[in-house]
């Protein structure tokens, strides 16, 4: 079945993607993102969801439940307020889930 | 190690020596399937991490180019041009089985017939700034897919990972050692039996020879 892919962030960062064929939501109230978080992930029409990485930090127990599951990926991306390497720590943090201690990350 | 609750009977030890076998058996495999994931998974996670590193510089370089346009046009005309897309994005999700861990492919598919069709707007009243914007997150888009698609292959690998090195230690340092100590403690139950009634039927028959002919051995 054919899934489509969403963002979630502040309107500033996201806007550009509906220009390319993704659909926002644009979310500047963080209260709100982790009801709409789970509003698009148990609606199935999405494969993949994008969260600016300040909803990402916010919207961790919402997260939790999707884990496990094949879809949807959700994934951090930065936006316009810079880089808080938010990414890189949840990649660390699968590697220590998987090996006991951090062996990429690490140096 | 505590030994199981069982009665010491030969039933008994030989169902515990079948379950042994089993057990020795299936920490082999959980063995295997944990290395050859664990050697998948770290490919994968190095792979993951200079892809992100790429795609968090392209879109570093896509918001720098948004603020640019962002810089020369009003903010109405900005949003208004990027408020009626032309493409939508549909993805078709696979999945590939790795070693029992179901991970998602992506295929994704445009709905207009020109992929290069991306502009929304007409370009009598933007800046080509936008359009530099757009045409460098349509540049990304391709990577930021695969990025989704390797960061939860990761997501999902890690966590059987983690399941499969949980039961390789239980049987490992748990069940087996369990199981060696009964099948212990029943053979060496059996045999005291055996020497005692064999003590029992030496001391009878002693017993009877001095009754029946006077005789001592």
């Amino acid at each position: 079945m054919a899934k489509g892919i969403a963002v979630i962030g502040d309107s500033e960062s996201i806007k550009g993607f509906s220009a390319v064929g993704l659909d926002i939501f644009p979310c500047d109230d963080f209260e709100g993102a982790g009801h709409l978080l789970r509003r698009l992930a148990d609606s199935d029409n999405y494969a993949i969801i994008y969260l600016t990485e300040d909803i990402y930090l916010l919207s961790e127990k919402e997260r939790g439940r999707y884990e496990e599951r094949l879809s949807p990926a959700i994934i951090p991306i930065p936006g316009v307020r810079g880089n808080q390497s938010t990414g890189r720590k949840r990649l660390s943090s699968f590697v220590e889930k998987a090996v006991g201690s951090d062996i990429i990350f690490n140096n | 190690m505590a030994i199981m609750n069982v009665n010491p009977t030969r039933m008994q030890l030989s169902k515990l020596k079948k379950q042994l076998l089993t057990a020795v058996r299936g920490h082999k495999m959980l063995k295997d399937k944990r290395d050859e994931l664990m050697r998948q998974f770290l490919d994968l996670v190095r792979e993951t991490k200079e892809l992100r590193e790429q795609v968090e510089r392209e879109l570093e370089n896509c918001n720098n180019h948004f603020v640019n346009a962002s810089a020369v046009m009003s903010k109405e005309t900005l949003d208004g041009s990027l408020l009626s897309p032309k493409q939508r994005l549909n993805v078709e999700i696979n999945s590939k089985n790795v070693m029992s861990v179901e991970i998602p492919q992506y295929e994704t598919g445009a709905r207009t017939s020109d992929e290069g069709d991306i502009f929304p707007y007409g370009f009598a009243f933007t800046s080509f700034e936008l359009d530099d914007a757009v045409q460098s997150l349509d540049k990304v888009l391709p990577d930021l897919i695969k990025l989704a698609q390797y960061e939860k292959s990761c997501e999902l690998m890690s966590a059987e990972i983690e399941k499969t090195r949980r039961r390789v230690n239980s049987l490992e340092h748990v069940m087996i050692p369990r199981y060696q100590e009964t099948i212990k403690y029943i053979s060496m139950k059996l045999e005291e039996n055996d020497r005692s009634s064999r003590t029992r039927l030496m001391k009878v028959k002693d017993m009877l020879l001095d009754k029946a002919h006077h005789y001592s051995a």
